[in-house]
């Protein structure tokens, strides 16, 4: 098992700040969009491998290591910006992000050090992460699963699938985060396809639900802290978000899920974030 | 062939320890021989054929050898991203075992037979594809299939199937060929369960006079393009036997052979299914001897064509 040793030493939210600053110069420099569900999940990404995930950077493929699967893979240069931040690849490899030959495509690479799963079609994260995670529990290992999903991915029939077995199966080393920005690729999820009652749901499924403010570092911190919140439990985080948070003319904006901001835009955004607390 | 596949599954799950079963809530009174003996290694998923190939394939992430069970269409076309982004692009050692090939399953309806898999399937990267002859290959195949790194897909039809190698077979070498019977007049390609068949027809045409080689073909990918056109090169006719759409599958991987179409000699006739959308009940045998794959058909080819 891998000793939680190597925790960065910087606060999350330093981290998630930085994060935010490293995909912000990314998506400019390669003209990139899906910015807005990348600075919604950095708080958590921030936790996750802020000493929550029990990884190693010089051994990413360790067999006894935390997975996470980055099912909302169109986020993934918010991940590579994490990665990058924890050591598993040197900081400048971002700067080639989405360039010819670079390794950082635009949907998560598992041939970059720490990305564990190749994702960017909606739904198959979910069931990696149950055949990790029955993998584990079968060979009494101790590892876990982590998936983040976005919430309209939660559309798909294979995301319920999954979630059908891991109840059945009561994977408590599943971990399902759901990035829950109520945004998608067309606007408001409560209009296109609503998921409520979403806790409901899952409940139904026999997950153990954790509702927080996916913002707010120290329900983060508390929920990521308690796992599985329920023993024989797989356990879903519902992490309520703001699509684009922590840049006041992205937050809320369905804009931002396909614009790249200008030079302009990119200094006044890392100029609020060095100003933000 | 299923009896003959989960028989040697036992036996290899014997000594390696990774090898897994899931199945789809298929494979009643099949499949219980692993289960009973495994069942820390045995799943039944339930009817989620997606699900599944992405659970095979998180199991072969922590280091399983994950062979996934159902039905023709529910093994591969239902799950066939999960197959194509989860096992082939991760390149996991992910074994997906379709029964019910062709129309084994013809009365029961279109949406049970099985048709386009081959072209399907052997177009997905890093896949091999292959489709055992009798229940000798199909034990031999899930050998080999440990053995292969990689993601792979493997053909069956039902079971009860005559036994051609009588003898028995060492080994079924990755891509290559199998020669069945000698002959120097035409030659017969068979994959899959029309392997008996083309024994038959080729003891047919004897007694007329056609010496007829039969060659099984149970490796659809890798293929082994350069025995085909040497074949082509020794046979007046190459009359290739497939139940399934022969676009893209082993008629097509012939004509696309350089030397296979075109080679000095051999003319090239492709038996096979073109589009088939059948409305009513149809045997598998009944299926087969409408669209020119039962005997008197293959012998009447092959005796005029030669
Ligand atoms: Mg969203």
């Amino acid at each position: 098992m891998i000793p939680n040793s190597s925790v960065p030493a910087s606060n999350p939210s330093a981290v998630a700040r930085s994060i935010r600053k490293s995909l912000l110069r990314m998506v400019h420099h390669a003209n990139a969009s899906h910015v807005g569900g990348g600075l919604s999940i950095a708080d958590v990404l921030a936790h996750l491998y802020g000493g929550v995930l029990r990884v190693d950077p010089s051994r990413p493929n360790d067999p006894e290591r935390d997975r996470l699967i980055l099912s909302k893979g169109h986020t993934a240069a918010a991940l590579y910006a994490t990665l990058a931040e924890r050591g598993f690849f040197p900081s400048e490899w971002l700067d080639h992000y989405g360039e010819e030959h670079s390794p950082l495509t635009g949907h998560t690479n598992h041939l970059v050090p720490g990305v564990d799963a190749s994702t960017g079609a909606l739904g198959h994260g979910l069931s990696l992460g149950c055949g990790i995670a029955l993998a584990m529990q079968r060979d009494r290992r101790p590892a876990r699963a982590f998936v983040v999903l976005s919430d309209g991915e939660l559309d798909e029939g294979s995301t319920w699938e999954a979630a059908l077995f891991a109840g059945h199966h009561q994977l408590e080393g599943l971990i399902a985060i759901v990035d829950y920005n109520q945004i998608q690729s067309f606007g408001n999820v409560c209009e296109i396809l609503d998921l409520e009652p979403l806790a409901d749901k899952w409940r139904a499924f026999r997950w153990q639900v954790v509702e927080i403010d996916g913002h707010d570092h120290d329900q983060i911190a508390g929920a990521l802290a308690r796992l599985p919140a329920k023993a024989g439990s797989p356990t879903v985080i519902l992490a309520r978000t703001v699509k684009g948070k922590g840049v006041s003319f992205m937050e809320g904006e369905l804009l931002w899920h396909y614009r790249s901001p200008d030079g302009a835009q990119l200094e006044r955004a890392l100029r609020e974030l060095d100003d933000s607390p | 062939m299923r009896t003959a596949f989960v028989e040697a599954l036992v036996e290899v799950a014997r000594t390696d320890p990774r090898v897994w079963l899931l199945t789809g809530d298929l494979g009643f009174s099949v499949l219980e021989p692993f289960a009973e003996r495994f069942p820390e290694r045995y799943v039944n998923v339930g009817v989620a054929e997606q699900n599944m190939v992405g659970i095979a394939s998180g199991l072969a992430m922590a280091g399983k050898v994950v062979f996934t069970y159902s039905i023709a269409n529910f093994a591969t076309l239902r799950c066939l991203e999960q197959i194509r982004n989860d096992a082939c692009y991760h390149d996991l050692p992910v074994k997906v075992v379709a029964v019910g090939a062709g129309l084994t399953y013809g009365s029961l309806g279109y949406t049970h037979h099985g048709l386009e898999d081959i072209p399907i399937m052997r177009a997905l990267p890093r896949l091999a594809v292959i489709a055992p002859g009798d229940p000798v290959e199909a034990a031999l195949a899930v050998r080999e299939l440990v053995r292969w790194p990689g993601p792979a897909y493997l053909r069956l039809g039902k079971a009860g199937e005559p036994v051609v190698h009588r003898d028995g077979l060492a080994e079924l070498p990755a891509s290559k060929l199998i020669l069945v019977r000698e002959g120097r007049g035409p030659a017969i390609l068979a994959t899959g369960s029309m392997l008996p068949t083309a024994v038959d027809a080729a003891n047919q045409l004897a007694g007329l006079g056609v010496d007829t080689a039969v060659y099984s073909v149970p490796w659809l990918k890798p293929f082994d393009a350069a025995a085909v056109a040497t074949l082509a090169r020794k046979h007046s006719l190459i009359h290739t036997l497939e139940e399934g759409q022969r676009s893209g599958g082993l008629g097509g991987l012939v004509a696309e052979t350089p030397g296979g179409a075109s080679a000095p000699r051999a003319r090239l006739v492709r038996g096979g299914l073109d589009d088939l959308c059948l409305h009513e009940v149809v045997s598998q045998k009944a299926g087969r001897e409408a669209n020119g794959l039962g005997v008197e058909a293959i012998v009447e080819a092959l005796r005029k064509g030669s």
